[in-house]
């Protein structure tokens, strides 16, 4: 692939997961009643037929058959008998991805699992960005006692390996959807806090800012016009490797049972699940992964790319 | 030489004492107290008491706080809320095996990433550059315990070559040492494959980059112009400046060593420090979780130590300034 482009894929292929994500129940409306007994593991491409009964209920199976005034609804383990005047309809669809041990389709529950995910790891990269971006400022202009207890604290939480003070904070704090946010956000700030306290150390040393407030630029229109435009393209560059990062954090913290709670379908619990099903249901521990990897390749593909464009921009 | 590292070393005492700290301070604070792991609806107020006094939960924080450094001081990591068994004794445990897979799997990463870095730097934008850089990419993106899955399922479920899971077969203390050596050395391959790729793929894009960036050195045009073949401007000249930088990636895999890889030793039940980690945050065994979070910690900083030194060992141009 050539380092120009990309940029291009990475953010198509972006665009790309997050709309299907966000879209889920408008592209694959998943019937209110539905009953997926008869659909326990399928493999991806399966034909299924939608039952709807009035009791409000909808049966999916791979194989229905009509026999007479009767509908024999077929499953894995058991089959259900109805009596065609209790149909209210029929539906022929398919389940492009397979059906999970509990009968459900893949493609919904990866749709689900990517609106949580990708929600998660936004919001906490949203945190580390307002808490390194005030760190790094703090530690920048606060003078150099600031600077210094600012920057070895930052050392020092450096020196956790992420993954073991997220499993104690984990397991500390038993988190819900919010509070793993907060534990993600709250492990990820420190490098933010180094760059752009690095950033605007060398910026203010740079002649450009020194000829604006010579020429009495006041602080915030300096701010506004060399700080800012100048930090934005690094901070751009590593919030989208950030965010790759805590995709796979939270995939990991949920592949281990120690995020959030496994009753709310995440790509790493799908994973998890899958693997207690690895011969008969190959998909369902792979195809998750595909997902989590998909989404991490193009935010490193937006991350490099970005980085191209500020190398070619400043050569 | 001497005064870097006993500066290096100086500083390190304080880190230390931040890091054992902060940790203490993550646990303080963390809402309820962490007693309530050991509470039983069943127990007694006195019983309740009784166990907050034996962990030392009954004192003011601060005098907690100095009871938890004075033992981190002489060595004692606590004891297990569980199993009761001191922390130091339970990593002295599980130690070993972390080592003995955190080894092979470095040995695995830099064999391949340098026959990888070196194969695509051979032909820049050639074939197997483009073919290794995307596969490196896609590694690099996929999760390590969806690969450990996979790794599984082909070849141990399906095709029956390994062990899947474990380091040693039941019963494989009665066999002859050899036949137990080579039952280790099964059980290790895919854990160790799983690890070794995943770490090749970051090491192959590093040294690929270095190799590429001196290619274009004035010594290379000399090298040429004398005439050397390209295979062994390549091998020698080429790589060797290249590997000063991946020492120090040495020294930075120290924590790697010994606190393991929590998702592959989980995944494969290695019985190492990883699972430990990961069985204690089930249980909900805070000491052992403390013990083994400092120990990655203090890793951290010996190892970057370690790395800083022995860049400066082997290239002397990073003692010229006196730092």
């Amino acid at each position: 692939m050539s380092r120009s482009r990309r940029l291009q894929v990475g953010v198509t292929g972006l665009c790309l997961l997050v709309v299907v994500c966000m879209l889920g129940p408008v592209i694959l409306p998943v019937p209110p009643g539905i009953d997926p007994a008869h659909s326990a593991l399928l493999p991806p491409g399966t034909a299924v037929t939608e039952v709807v009964i009035d009791d409000g209920r909808t049966l999916v199976s791979p194989s229905v058959r009509f026999e007479g005034d009767t509908v024999v609804v077929d499953g894995p383990r058991r089959s259900a008998t109805i009596n065609r005047s209790q149909i209210t309809a029929v539906r022929d669809t398919r389940f492009w991805l397979g059906s999970d041990r509990f009968g459900r389709d893949v493609l919904a529950q990866l749709m689900a699992g990517g609106r949580i995910s990708i929600s998660i790891a936004a919001l906490a990269a949203l945190i580390a960005l307002l808490v390194g971006t005030t760190v790094g400022l703090t530690a920048a202009t606060g003078g150099r006692l600031v600077d210094a207890v600012l920057m070895r604290l930052v050392d020092a939480l450096m020196a956790f390996p992420v993954l073991f003070l997220l499993i104690l904070l984990a397991t500390l704090f038993r988190p819900g959807p919010l509070i793993l946010v907060l534990v993600l956000g709250m492990t990820s700030w420190m490098g933010l806090a180094r760059l752009v306290r690095g950033q605007v150390l060398t910026l203010r040393g740079r002649t450009f800012v020194l000829a604006a407030r010579a020429a009495g630029s006041t602080p915030t229109r300096t701010w506004r016009t060399h700080f800012l435009p100048n930090l934005a393209g690094p901070l751009s560059q590593d919030t989208a490797l950030r965010l790759g990062d805590l995709v796979l954090a939270e995939a990991t913290l949920s592949f281990l049972g120690l995020g959030i709670p496994p009753s709310i379908p995440t790509w790493g619990a799908m994973v998890a699940q899958g693997h207690r099903v690895m011969i008969d249901g190959w998909w369902l521990a792979t195809l998750p992964g595909f997902a989590i990897a998909a989404l991490v390749v193009s935010l490193a593909l937006v991350g490099d790319g970005i980085q191209e464009r500020l190398l070619r921009g400043r050569s | 030489m001497r005064g870097l590292i006993a500066r290096r070393v100086l500083l390190l005492i304080p880190m230390i004492w931040l890091v054992a700290t902060l940790t203490f301070v993550v646990v303080a604070a963390a809402p309820g107290s962490y007693a309530d792991t050991v509470d039983h609806p069943g127990l007694t107020v006195e019983q309740r008491e009784a166990l907050r006094a034996r962990y030392g939960l009954d004192q003011p924080v601060y005098r907690q706080y100095l009871t938890w450094l004075g033992s981190i001081v002489t060595g004692d990591l606590g004891t297990s809320f569980v199993t009761r068994e001191p922390v130091g004794r339970l990593l002295a445990r599980a130690l070993p095996p972390t080592l003995l897979l955190g080894t092979a799997a470095l040995l695995l990463d830099f064999v391949l990433g340098i026959l990888i870095a070196v194969g695509a730097a051979h032909r820049p934008r050639g074939w197997f550059d483009r073919v290794s850089t995307v596969v490196g990419l896609v590694i690099a993106g996929l999760p390590s315990f969806w690969v450990a899955g996979l790794m599984i399922l082909i070849f141990a479920l399906l095709l029956g070559w390994f062990p899947a899971s474990h380091m040693h077969s039941v019963g494989a203390d009665d066999l002859h040492p050899l036949a137990s050596l080579g039952d280790l050395l099964r059980h290790l391959v895919l854990p160790a494959a799983c690890l070794g790729l995943v770490g090749a793929a970051g090491t192959a894009r590093y040294l690929r980059s270095t190799l590429l960036d001196i290619r274009g050195e004035r010594y290379i045009l000399a090298a040429r112009a004398r005439g050397l073949s390209e295979r062994r401007i390549l091998w020698i000249h080429t790589l060797r400046p290249a590997l000063l930088p991946v020492v120090t990636l040495l020294g930075l895999s120290l924590p790697f060593l010994v606190s393991g890889s929590v998702v592959i030793e989980s995944v494969f039940s290695w019985p190492g420090v990883g699972l430990a980690l990961i069985q204690a945050a089930h249980a909900r065994d805070i000491p052992v979780i403390m013990g083994i979070t400092l120990m990655g910690a203090v890793a951290v900083l010996i190892g970057s130590l370690l790395a800083d030194v022995l860049y400066a060992v082997v290239d002397p141009r990073a003692r010229e300034d006196g730092t």
